[in-house]
């Protein structure tokens, strides 16, 4: 059963990665017209202020002369002018960034909702939970055999399963607070 | 080589004659078992150059399949227990078993292969396995470093105000697009709204001023808050760099749940929280965490690495070479990195696979292109201009600065850590980082150079000053004259942009070199890189510009005169920046090769490899000077992480015999008889003593040594046997013979165990030199050897018991040193170095720490144990 946790999580990494992926290749192809920019920028010349140019051109078309607009130079002076200036083709792809960011803080919230539902409503729910109470003497842990084996075999349905992972989980985190917070023994 | 060569074939050549004269009386059968085991495993020796010399003689015929000839005829008794050869929460693994364990199982596969079609898809499945997974790790590893860069860059852009027209741009992207930027303010547009625009209407002023003050330090509160009670609540094992735990895992140390994935979900999650709360904190280190998670999530859609602690090792060097190659755009860089710095075990196999994980990692990052720039890491800089020979001076004395950075930073962060460890103040971690990120928050504000993130700042220190840059840092006086200044005199004086700018770099560096110290450590995820590469390249950024300065009011100078009267830029003060950033990077971490590979891929230039080299070294020796170790191997002595340095010599004339347990004082060593026991007996022993396993001996009169059997592996025999074998009975006689004892008629059936023996156990005299002791416990990964005398067991020496005796002898010589001594007397329940077997020095602690085991992770019942360590999705 372990077993088959662990790879529905790899799955699922997985599965989300190739997610990313896939968008991140479907939306780079896709460009929108948003999502290029030739950006130019023109140091201070003669009595001109330096200034940035920013169109929305192909990537061969990216040089001074077609950005630069109105040109502030005389003809003659273009030359010159355009030699100090710098154009720089750059993509990006606002999709990507607007899928993580989504993606990003559906995550957050879930963790927070769920972090409060296991600080304020969970113990409201179970209050005589044996789970609960932390395996503090070896008495316990001896009593508490054969409630985890019966617990493991009843898991027929998945709510039931869904719930003792979670048990088992909760149990894991509570000894990795232990280890952490209280002894001290790691990661200080 | 050659010498260890040799140590090992005359330490072969011991611990053979001991089994040699073992089998010369009484127990013929067993020696020949033993000797046949020699035979059938010499030509995988011979394959596997690695092991070869020492492992001849060595032979598993325990569970996992481990069908070795001596076993084949067998009767159903020996099928492997499931759950043998697995290891407990917080032990070191036998990499010797491992590897042994490995080949069988290769063995196996290769001669079923003929039988079938499907039998050799699976072998072909088996031998593509490792280089698909580390493809996979290294494709999550990309995706979830672009994640957290875009994620880390918007958020911590929220800390100063909104994008108005889309709300998931950072500042940067909000104002992309915009054509209204102008050259001086080019990050001004009417889309992006500061917080005091937005609630007070007025950009301006200073009532904005506070309100934009005031919202900084919320968000910055409300992130670091989110992220710490996220990882109190979820995944506290995600806090911290996770560097010193990784290099502990990859030299063999078992954290259950350490590479989990809540662990990979909490770190990705709190470290974008944790970068944008503005602490002095980077995400690099972190991320060689997140990919070791994916390379061990992943792993376990292969057998061939589920199952095998050593070959799961593998995997993670590669992930681990992944994560730097994504933290720094760096493949090669992560190579070395994993090479130099966490890497235990790093054969060539393995090398190419980190490789090629780094490759895929970057190519995927480099696709989602998180930074709009089409380069991995914010702050990439090319430079061009050349560098003289003259400027090697200040070079070194940047490296000197690293180097003193780097050995002031370890003690101050390390007794800092220890005051968090061993007083009260550390019951208090929520509010430690509150309180950190409060005072961060309200001091970094008013300094622009703090108030950045900070990658930011150091991509605007890497940058060297054209006419195309507008920022404070550039704004040198001749500037103003038009064109000609650019042409003519490269080096200008500096104006009043630059002389403030140069006062608040000297106030940023001192921020950031105290608020560093308290951070890293703190209980959210956080990296050191970002930090002292920040406060190298302000050092360096400073020294650069009073360089320059220096060329152009003293051009007459003989050194300025020969180089810098060409028309060229003589000094750059980026450059000067970079080699600041990698002689602190190289003070803290003692990198050498990996960093100068890694701050050279940042630049892409193979002309600055010399500066790097000159200021890494010497870096590397002054902070030496001052302690020889790392902040990484720092914080594992911290923690008493069962960490044997392959790097540290031992130059000590001590023997065997003086490590050996037990001591003089203390009771005899715990042995269990090859065929005089009784169940009840057996767990009697198991339950009066802690520890992890006993030696077998043939009786206790010849005391002569038979082989080794683990704890775990006895108590789950017992429980198997209670289960599936009639019969068995508490005063069942136990043998670990070939065959049964003669018994009296009416006793009950005895219990084989000989499947779970191992039969041959390392051994050596008790007169071999400590030297050699530790050099084979550090090349193979041991995890115990026993001390004989004349074949007669004496002791045991186990990994903990030469770390402590490493300890005393570096409180003998240097008694300043850390008192990690202390701190372990102080704190007996340190895992790992608990427990082990047949250690007496301790011996309360140790009964004290196997009740904690008991208690905890192996507290409830076998079953679930095994079910949990046989597939488990942790570690």
């Amino acid at each position: 059963e372990k077993m088959l946790s662990g790879r529905s999580w790899s799955c699922i990494v997985a599965a989300l990665v190739t997610l990313f992926l896939l968008d991140a290749a479907v939306f780079a192809q896709a460009k929108s017209f948003e999502d290029v920019r030739c950006k130019c920028i023109c140091p201070p010349y003669r009595n001109i202020t330096g200034h940035i140019y920013n169109r929305n051109v192909s990537q061969k078309d990216c040089n001074c002369l077609h950005v630069v607009e109105p040109m502030p130079v005389p003809g003659h002076d273009v030359e010159a002018y355009c030699l100090l200036c710098e154009c720089k083709y750059e993509e990006r792809s606002s999709n990507t960034i607007k899928v993580t960011i989504i993606i990003y803080l559906s995550v957050v919230g879930a963790l927070l909702l769920y972090m409060l539902f296991l600080l304020l409503v969970d113990p409201l729910i179970r209050k005589h939970d044996p789970y609960t109470q932390p395996l503090h003497n070896e008495e316990d842990s001896e009593e508490m055999r054969p409630q985890v084996d019966s617990s493991q075999a009843r898991g027929n349905t998945v709510l039931e399963r869904v719930e003792g992972a979670q048990q088992r989980w909760k149990k894991q985190v509570q000894e990795q607070r232990k280890t952490v917070f209280d002894r001290h023994k790691m990661l200080s | 080589m050659e010498s260890e060569q040799l140590y090992h074939r005359g330490y072969c050549r011991n611990s053979y004659n001991s089994i040699a004269s073992a089998s010369s009386d009484e127990e013929l059968l067993d020696g020949a078992g033993v000797i046949m085991d020699f035979h059938t495993t010499e030509d995988d020796n011979l394959l596997d150059g690695d092991a070869s010399s020492p492992g001849s003689n060595y032979a598993m015929s325990n569970g996992g399949g481990a069908a070795s000839s001596s076993t084949h005829l067998l009767d159903f008794l020996e099928e492997p227990i499931p759950g043998v050869g697995t290891y407990d929460d917080f032990h070191t693994i036998d990499w010797v078993r491992e590897k042994c364990k490995d080949r069988e199982r290769h063995r196996k596969i290769n001669s079923k292969k003929k039988e079938s079609a499907w039998e050799f898809t699976k072998s072909l499945y088996d031998a593509w396995s490792g280089w698909l997974v580390v493809t996979l790790t290294g494709l999550a590893s990309g995706a979830l470093a672009g994640l957290i860069d875009i994620a880390a860059d918007w958020m911590n852009d929220l800390k100063e105000g909104v994008c108005l027209s889309a709300m998931w741009f950072n500042h940067e992207q909000c104002c992309w697009t915009s054509n209204e930027t102008t050259f001086a303010e080019r990050d001004k547009c009417p889309q992006w709204k500061s917080w005091a625009e937005l609630i007070l209407g007025q950009a301006e002023g200073p009532g904005s001023y506070i309100m934009n003050y005031f919202m900084y330090i919320y968000w910055a509160l409300s992130f670091a808050f989110l992220a710490v009670c996220l990882v109190k609540v979820f995944a506290p094992y995600a806090c911290g760099s996770g560097i010193p735990e990784i290099k502990t895992i990859l030299s063999g140390f078992i954290i259950r749940g350490y590479l989990g994935k809540w662990t990979l979900m909490i770190k990705t999650i709190t470290l974008v929280l944790a970068v944008a709360s503005g602490l002095s904190l980077g995400k690099e280190g972190p991320l060689v965490h997140v990919a070791c998670c994916c390379g061990n999530i992943f792993s376990y859609l292969f057998p061939k690495y589920s199952k095998n602690e050593a070959k799961k090792r593998e995997v993670l060097s590669a992930a681990s070479a992944a994560g730097v190659s994504v933290a720094f755009g760096a493949p090669i860089g992560g190579v070395l990195f994993s090479l130099e710095e966490v890497s235990y075990y790093f054969p060539l196999k393995t090398l190419w696979r980190s490789f090629f994980a780094a490759l895929v990692a970057a190519f995927v990052l480099r696709s989602i292109n998180p930074f709009g720039n089409s380069r991995l890491v914010l702050f990439y800089v090319e430079y061009h201009t050349p560098w003289y020979l003259f400027e090697l001076i200040p070079f070194i004395l940047l490296g000197v600065f690293g180097g003193l950075w780097g050995a002031f930073f370890i003690r101050a962060n390390i007794a800092w850590c220890r005051r968090r460890k061993s007083t009260r103040f550390g019951k208090y971690p929520v509010l430690e980082v509150i309180l950190v990120a409060a005072i961060t928050a309200v001091v970094a504000f008013p300094n622009p150079y703090t108030r950045q993130n900070t990658s930011e700042l150091i991509k605007e220190l890497f940058t060297d000053c054209g006419p195309l840059e507008s920022s404070q840092l550039c704004q040198y006086r001749s500037q103003m004259n038009g064109s000609k200044a650019f042409t003519d005199n490269p080096n200008r004086p500096a104006g009043p942009g630059v002389y403030s700018a140069m006062w608040q770099l000297c106030l940023a560096l001192i921020f950031k070199i105290i608020m560093t110290i308290f951070t890293f450590g703190l209980k959210v995820p956080s990296g050191l890189f970002i930090p002292s590469m920040a406060i190298g390249a302000i050092a360096g950024r400073i020294v650069g510009i009073a360089m320059e300065q220096l060329a152009y009011y003293h051009h007459d100078w003989f050194l300025f005169k020969e180089w810098c009267e060409v028309g060229a830029d003589c000094i750059t003060p980026g450059l000067y920046a970079m080699v600041g950033a990698a002689a602190c990077l190289g003070g803290v971490t003692r990198m050498t090769v990996s960093l100068v590979v890694i701050v050279f891929e940042l630049t892409g230039g193979l002309e600055y490899i010399v500066p790097l080299m000159a200021a890494v070294m010497t870096s590397k020796w002054v902070g030496d000077a001052f302690g020889r170790e790392g902040i990484y191997e720092a914080h594992i002595r911290l923690n008493g992480y069962p960490f044997l340095d392959a790097k540290e010599e031992f130059t000590h004339t001590t023997l065997a015999r003086e490590v050996m347990r037990p001591r003089r004082s203390d009771p005899p060593l715990a042995v269990l008889t090859q065929d005089d026991l009784t169940v009840e007996e057996l767990q009697g022993i198991i339950n009066e003593t802690s520890y992890n396993g006993f030696p077998v001996i043939v009786s206790k009169e010849s005391q002569r040594l038979v082989g080794f059997a683990l704890r775990r592996d006895i108590t789950i025999a017992i429980e198997n046997a209670r289960r599936k074998q009639e019969g068995i009975m508490l005063n069942s006689r136990v043998y670990f013979t070939q065959h049964a004892p003669t018994l009296p008629a009416d006793s009950p059936r005895p219990l084989k165990l000989r499947s779970i023996l191992d039969m041959s156990p390392f051994t050596v005299t008790d007169h071999t030199p400590m030297e050699i002791v530790v050099d084979i416990f550090r090349k193979l990964g041991l995890r115990q050897c026993l001390v004989t005398h004349n074949g007669i067991l004496l002791g045991i020496i186990t990994k903990k018991n030469i770390l402590e005796h490493l300890e005393e002898l570096k409180q003998h010589t240097e008694p300043l040193a850390a008192s990690w001594y202390y701190h372990k007397k102080r704190y007996p329940s340190s895992h790992g170095s608990n427990g082990k077997p047949g250690s007496r020095v301790h011996h309360v602690q140790l009964i004290r720490s196997f009740q904690d085991g008991r208690v905890g992770g192996g507290g409830d019942s076998e079953e679930e144990e095994e079910v949990h360590l046989l597939d488990g999705s942790n570690l």
